[in-house]
């Protein structure tokens, strides 16, 4: 079987010294090009550890993530990742924040004007032009976010990675950055790979989601097809009965089959 | 309990419009020139009035401490006066040892200049060999935490064994004084780089020489800063006392000459320059440190 982003049989064992702890066990799953896909599941399922191996960022123990039929294991600008605390150098500039990432990406492929107007056209997706020469500590938690989609995107990925890319925001920050990153996907047909632990969001922004069992030893518990019509508008949504379906089948998932054991 | 129930207005709860809210215009008198001088004024001296009380009430109880006959230091007034000539002039060069005070002052800080530079260069990229690699670290900081302990001055009689010179000999004391708060700072700083960070480097790839400038540098900025800036006290303590062994010219040495001449006013006097110097080159590392480290510290 082919496919764009392909994980194959992933597997996770953490070691600490004499004790070893199994993370994640024979994940498999495959997003087309295009596709926005969510990963859900209680904290500690291992799905930061998921997205942090199609990242590159940890090596998997066992079986391997393939992008375009070639096997991917170290980190890279093809497979741009939206980190949770939004992860923008301090003492850079937010223009400076995405020209870092254009300047490493694109140095030979782009004069030195086509990668200020890169940058300057990234910043406009995000709506954050206006802001471009103030430093991450003088905007607020929701535009840092922005910023660092903008960089993200700016790389060009084949992959957009987001870990938990809402989750530090107030409700109507998220729902905001929600619709902005939905329009962001229509317009430019990215591939997305996004953890959350929010069902509506999961139900609102994917094409599919991947529900995960907890953990220790997580395994792609059922992957649900989100049949909705795009564009999505939450407003219409809200009483669209295949939204609430999806709603209600995550729901059950999480909260009946797969009940956090710790938290009840 | 039976309350009755309180009437309702009816009026109040059909909503009727109410003509929009008069919109007043916010007044900004500028006060008056004068007036605001004198604010400025007042600030100032509010700042500068208690250390200026202060020292001038530690220099009248000096003056009555030691204006006895048996007094062994002089009071301020006597040094004041013995001193006039090397105050007013500081550039005279009679030749020899026989200098004012800005050639001594000014061998000094060339001496500490070199040495400190050297060893923020050094202290600097051990601390980041030492912060970024374990096997370094394991290394070398067993090493460091017992060389740090040795006074400065222990270490000249080595230097001048190996340098047979007093002038190099003193220029390594500095350097030797001055690179241990530093490397163990920046090693500090290289360790505490957020994990964030370093994936973002991993992320876009950067190469070691761009890791470290774009990430490692300014990222640990405010530690090394913490480092320099006790390394340049640490440097102005040592060279006093290593240019009274080593001789020729230097304030440390001009300190030791003036006892053995039992000139005890220049000893105050010179006392005084140290200190104020000290203070002056702490300055400018921490003004140094604010304007390097303006983003970072806004974290």
């Amino acid at each position: 079987m082919k496919s764009y982003l392909r994980i194959d049989h992933v597997g996770k064992i953490f070691n600490k010294g004499q004790h070893a702890t199994e993370v994640l066990t024979d994940i498999t799953l495959s997003i087309e090009k295009g596709e926005y896909v969510s990963i859900i599941g209680h904290s500690g399922c291992g799905k930061s550890t998921l997205l942090n191996i199609v990242a590159g960022l940890i090596e998997a123990s066992s079986g391997g993530v393939l992008l375009e039929d070639r096997e991917v294991n170290e980190p890279g600008p093809d497979r741009a990742v939206v980190f949770q605390n939004h992860s923008l150098l301090p003492w850079l500039t937010v223009y400076d924040n995405v020209s870092l990432a254009v300047n490493k990406v694109f140095s030979g492929a782009k004069s030195r004007a086509e990668r200020h107007d890169w940058v300057l056209h990234n910043l406009e997706l995000v709506q954050m032009t206006h802001a471009k020469d103030k430093r991450p500590g003088e905007i607020s938690g929701g535009m840092k976010q922005r910023v660092g989609i903008a960089r993200a995107l700016a790389m060009e990925p084949k992959v957009l990675l987001l870990d938990e890319p809402f989750g530090a925001l107030d409700a109507l920050t998220r729902a905001h950055l929600q619709d902005s990153v939905m329009a962001i996907h229509q317009k430019l047909g990215n591939t997305v790979m996004m953890i959350t632990h929010d069902v509506d969001e999961a139900v609102l922004l994917s094409d599919r989601i991947v529900m995960m069992t907890n953990g220790p030893a997580a395994r792609t518990g059922e992957i649900l097809d989100v049949p909705l019509p795009r564009p999505r508008k939450r407003l219409e949504l809200a009483g669209n009965p295949i939204y609430l379906k999806c709603r209600q089948r995550v729901l059950e998932f999480l909260y009946e089959r797969h009940r956090f054991v710790e938290a009840a | 309990m039976n309350m009755p129930l309180a009437k309702t207005d009816t009026a109040s709860a059909i909503p009727v419009a109410r003509p929009p809210a008069a919109v007043l215009p916010l007044q900004i008198k500028r006060a008056p020139f004068g007036q605001r001088a004198w604010a400025r004024l007042k600030t100032t001296a509010e700042h500068l009035l208690p250390p200026a009380i202060v020292l001038a009430l530690a220099l009248v109880t000096w003056e009555i401490l030691c204006s006895g006959a048996g007094s062994s230091l002089p009071p301020p007034s006597q040094v004041l006066s013995e001193t006039w000539e090397l105050i007013v002039d500081p550039f005279y060069d009679r030749g020899g040892i026989d200098k004012g005070l800005f050639w001594h002052l000014s061998a000094s800080l060339q001496r500490v200049g070199v040495g400190y530079s050297l060893a923020a260069l050094a202290g600097v990229a051990l601390g980041t060999l030492v912060g970024q690699s374990t096997w370094a670290m394991r290394g070398l900081d067993p090493i460091f935490q017992v060389l740090r302990t040795v006074p400065p001055l222990a270490w000249l009689p080595l230097s001048l064994a190996a340098f047979r010179q007093g002038q190099p000999a003193a220029i390594f004391v500095i350097f030797i004084t001055a690179i241990w708060p530093i490397i163990i700072n920046t090693a500090v700083g290289i360790r505490n780089i957020p994990q964030d960070f370093r994936n973002v480097a991993a992320v876009l790839r950067l190469n070691h020489l761009e890791f470290f400038w774009k990430i490692m540098v300014p990222s640990a900025a405010p530690y090394i800063f913490t480092g320099l800036r006790i390394g340049i006290g640490l440097s102005w303590l040592a060279i006093v006392a290593a240019e009274m062994l080593i001789g020729g010219v230097g304030i440390g040495f001009f300190i030791w000459d003036a006892w053995n001449s039992s000139r005890i006013s220049e000893i105050i006097l010179a006392l005084i320059y140290v200190g104020v110097i000290g203070f002056i080159l702490d300055r400018i590392v921490a003004l140094l440190a604010t304007i390097v480290t303006r983003g970072t510290a806004a974290n």
